[in-house]
């Protein structure tokens, strides 16, 4: 069997033209990465100025005024879901990867990872059921718990994750001391995964900064600085939302701006992530 | 030397019986508390299921399996069938895969076998990063910057050289099926890639070898020895992404139009089950609309669970398979 | 003359499928160069001065040696002298790894191999390799994993694939094991099948050398004695280079033997002349297992 050299160069062309196209996969995946920061800058940078960061929203058609409430609001509301879902998945995690049994350890696991891909909508409708239905009114709470479910499976399996990775040889020691299992998890354990632990729970926290299904009937939204949990919030994703589909220009250009400050806080979450995560792991292994 | 230790007694003595079960009280509270935290996991499954028959409950005993298959959504005459909303579900994400899948198997052949080796983790990260940015940021810029451009520009084209096919038919409104599918593709990329990229890295080297031993070219390699051993699992990555875009939300509700649709103009505006809630939820007044969206969330949350188990399943099988080999 | 097919060659050289009639031996013969003008100990591979390096380090030191046509040649050494490395760069599969670069010159039949016009397809294609684990390809079945090199090189005839898969895997002799199961999955077989099978997966594109990289260590000592037998056969049509761990292995089946440690070539030549009365006491201390 002869290599013919018109297949030889068949195949030379096809595999030149094949892996040619494989690059233009790669840039056609990464283009629109830099045309939206492109566009968010273009089209956001010069409204941010300290009204917008300050001011609370205009009545409609009437421009001016900021997106202060909304920052603020998200602000708030990421506390309130943090505080109640990362205590209860990080206990959760601990569950799985110091006391569960292999069988529990696996259903555990499994609605775990079928919690994180319920769409976040779905989770506004619990809430919805749930709090704002019974307390007759939109509130803070009602959008803090839509956000806490979804922060609930992700940051109890990061935590096992991490804690998984924390050597033996520590339990075994602090056990063969005479330390109460309790007190070896929470003053050596935990301490220990510290870093993955934080970044497991940045990470959940980024998630939920951007989330707005949640919120639509939920926190509401409010065009006033919240004082009172129990009623509707602001939040920076709904304001977007609400100002992009609206028919003013003033409004659609805030909706930019506020976008603009949105993707830089959840930047910054996702590199204070990396950041956080690149000295841990070398140290444990 | 004295050294003051109190030994502790192995039996606790009389009197001193605080001390042990003081320390077996902590133990046995915390776990239970671990053991609650890990249980919320279950509750909240339950919870999910339970919020949403109970909200779907009035339109389920009106509607029955009517639901499913009327195509009539009218919020009027109270009527409500869900097809248009399956229907604009079922086409956008098939789009986005269309698009997605081909885009991010071939980015991940370029990750793991083409790209020079300093390249391969700052693309990653890209990429990642790609995932971060919030849906209703896509919205907006689908909105503004996509939207006119493929009105003004493509769509045109599109219709003017395939307009024989009824799917490039009717009028151009700019948003709508196809610009919906664009924007999901965009949202489903980074987690199609990822996906493929750790089943193709999951494949031996040695299949590689071989086939380069035989005098395959670069291409040929990639086909005979990686992508097709990795069928199954790129298969699964692509499941996981049709997953993801069935449950997204916002940028498809800022790009879609919301109006219930069934037909064959991909150019017309349409709704699925997740921008159906979003748009119409807080305007539900009658209870048999609001009954009828816990409905459309209900489907929902059930298609949604289905197709991430079943692209679970598939993506970790393959992967352990793998890894077991190897090791 | 290099190795992309100028195309006075390709007028001589039959066209894909009328070939399979004929020759058992390799392609040499037929070559209007090489072999035919030169004595008739005209080395198949001729090394020269050939260092590899992968990175900053140097894993072989300027080797040399000649490697006779039609005769079985084992490769022996402690792990990590490079004896895997010079194997590789025999058909130009170190290259695989990004850091790595060659100096020196390897010629196949006269030919240089690292020359800027050849590429390495070409030279893969002419010298074939067998792993030490057996990889056939899992998605195909047995009579497909064996023409998969045949396909390649764009051969369609269903007649001369089907005549090229008995008489590869007769060669490798697995054809009596597997003739009435070719559509079976390649992953069906056992491991020492399997060998064989990527044995004549390698044959089948008809290569003019067959390097075989510890082929039997992963195979239970029935598998390897098949394996070795196999070897002595080959050796009547192919030039074949094996590296090995195992030195009675080497005795046994091989014609020369060349010995390695820490990337220099200590001593080559006739395998009875290397057991029984090496030249360097290092080869003597290895071979009668002092160290290794």
């Amino acid at each position: 069997m002869n290599v013919t050299s018109s297949n030889h160069n068949i195949r030379k062309a096809k595999s030149f033209a094949m892996n040619g196209l494989c690059i233009l996969c790669a840039v056609l995946v990464i283009l629109p990465l830099g045309l939206i920061l492109f566009y968010l800058i273009q089209k956001g940078a010069s409204s941010l100025n300290w009204a917008f960061f300050t001011g609370l929203p205009k009545s409609a058609g009437v421009p001016g005024g900021g997106m202060g409430n909304a920052i603020v609001g998200t602000l708030e509301l990421l506390a309130l879901a943090s505080g109640i879902g990362v205590p209860i998945g990080v206990l959760g995690g601990v569950y799985l990867s110091e006391y569960g049994g292999e069988r529990m350890n696996t259903w555990i696991r499994f609605w775990a990872d079928v919690l994180n891909g319920v769409p976040s909508i779905v989770w506004g409708m619990v809430a919805y059921a749930l709090v704002v239905l019974p307390m007759k009114g939109f509130s803070a709470w009602a959008g803090a718990l839509a956000l806490a479910f979804i922060m609930i499976p992700l940051v109890l399996r990061t935590t096992e994750e991490v804690l998984a990775l924390v050597p033996r040889s520590y339990r075994e020691a602090a056990l063969a001391l005479g330390l109460p299992q309790w007190k070896t998890i929470v003053r050596i354990i935990l301490p220990t995964a510290r870093r993955g632990i934080i970044t497991g729970i940045l990470l959940a926290m980024g998630r939920v900064a951007g989330e707005t299904a949640p919120l639509l009937f939920t926190a509401l939204g409010n065009d006033y600085w919240n004082k009172n949990l129990s009623k509707p919030i602001a939040a920076l994703p709904l304001e977007i939302f609400n100002y992009s589909i609206s028919p003013y220009d003033d409004w659609n250009r805030q909706a930019w701006a506020g976008a603009l400050v949105l993707v830089a806080m959840t930047f910054c979450l996702s590199l204070s992530v990396r950041l956080f995560s690149t000295g841990r792991f070398q140290k444990n292994t | 030397m004295n050294t003051e230790v109190a030994t502790t007694p192995l039996s606790p003595a009389p009197g001193r019986a605080g001390a042990r079960s003081g320390t077996r009280l902590g133990d046995t509270l915390f776990h239970l508390v671990c053991l609650g935290g890990a249980l919320v996991v279950g509750v909240l499954l339950a919870l999910v299921l339970w919020q949403l028959f109970k909200g779907s409950s009035l339109a389920l005993k009106q509607f029955g399996w009517k639901f499913f298959t009327g195509s009539e959504w009218n919020p009027v005459t109270d009527q409500f069938g869900a097809l248009p909303f399956i229907f604009g579900t079922l086409v956008s994400s098939g789009i986005a895969l269309l698009i997605a899948v081909p885009l991010g198997i071939g980015t991940a052949i370029y990750l793991t076998d083409l790209a020079p080796v300093k390249l391969r983790q700052p693309m990653t990260s890209l990429i990642e990063m790609l995932a971060a940015v919030p849906s209703v940021v896509w919205g907006l810029w689908g909105l503004f910057v996509l939207m006119p451009l493929l009105r003004a520009s493509i769509y045109p084209l599109l219709q003017k050289w395939f307009g024989f096919l009824p799917l490039f038919q009717g009028p151009i409104y700019g948003i709508g099926l196809l610009t919906s599918g664009i924007i999901l593709a965009i949202m489903i990329l980074p987690i199609v890639t990822s996906v493929s990229r750790e089943v193709l890295r999951s494949v031996p080297n040695l299949q590689r070898e071989a086939a380069y031993a035989l005098g395959a070219t670069r291409w040929e390699v990639t086909r005979i020895a990686v992508l097709s051993y990795a069928r199954r699992g790129l298969f699964g990555a692509a499941v996981l992404g049709l997953g993801r875009a069935i449950g997204e939300t916002m940028a498809v509700t800022m790009v879609i139009g919301n109006t219930p649709f069934i037909g064959w103009s991909l150019f017309h505006p349409a709704g699925t089950l997740a921008s159906g809630i979003a748009n119409e939820f807080t305007e539900a007044t009658t209870d048999i609309y609001q009954s009828s969206l816990f409905e459309l969330g209900l489907v929902l949350l059930g298609v949604t669970i289905l197709v991430n188990i079943v692209a679970q399943a598939m993506v970790r099988a393959f992967t352990t398979a793998e890894t077991r080999q190897v090791a | 003359m290099n190795l992309t097919m100028t195309p006075e060659e390709t007028k001589t050289a039959p066209r894909g499928q009328a070939d399979h009639a004929g020759t058992a031996a390799p392609r040499p013969q037929s070559k209007p160069n090489a072999a035919a003008t030169s004595s008739p100990a005209a080395p198949a591979l001729s090394v020269k001065n050939l260092s590899v390096f992968f990175g900053k380090h140097q894993v072989l030191k300027s080797v040399s040696l000649n490697i006779d046509a039609r005769a079985v040649t084992a490769i022996i050494g402690p792990s990590g002298c490079g004896k895997s490395t010079f194997l590789r760069s025999l058909n130009r599969m170190h290259e695989l790894v990004p850091t790595s670069r060659v100096e020196g010159d390897i010629r196949l039949f006269g030919e240089d191999i690292y020359s800027k016009s050849v590429e390495p397809v070409i030279v893969r294609r002419r010298v074939g390799m067998v792993f030490q684990k057996s990889n056939p390809f899992p998605t195909m079945s047995i009579g497909e994993n064996v023409v998969v090199g045949l396909r390649l090189n764009g051969v369609r005839n269903r007649t001369v694939l089907a005549e090229q898969t008995e008489k590869s895997l007769r060669m490798a002799a697995l054809w009596d094991e597997v003739k009435d199961r070719l559509n079976a999955p390649a992953i069906s077989l056992s491991g020492g099948q399997q060998q064989r099978l990527c044995i004549a997966r390698a044959l089948a594109v008809q290569p003019e050398v067959l390097l075989m990289d510890e082929p039997a260590s992963a195979l239970d000592p029935l598998a390897t004695s098949k394996i070795e037998d196999l070897i002595r056969e080959l050796r009547k049509d192919y030039t074949i280079v094996i590296v090995t761990h195992n030195m009675q292995q080497a005795a046994r089946a091989s014609d020369y033997t060349a010995f390695f440690y820490m990337g220099d070539l200590v001593e080559f030549g006739p395998t009875a002349q290397i057991f029984t009365s090496p030249k360097q006491k290092r080869t003597e201390d290895y071979v009668t297992g002092r160290f290794g």
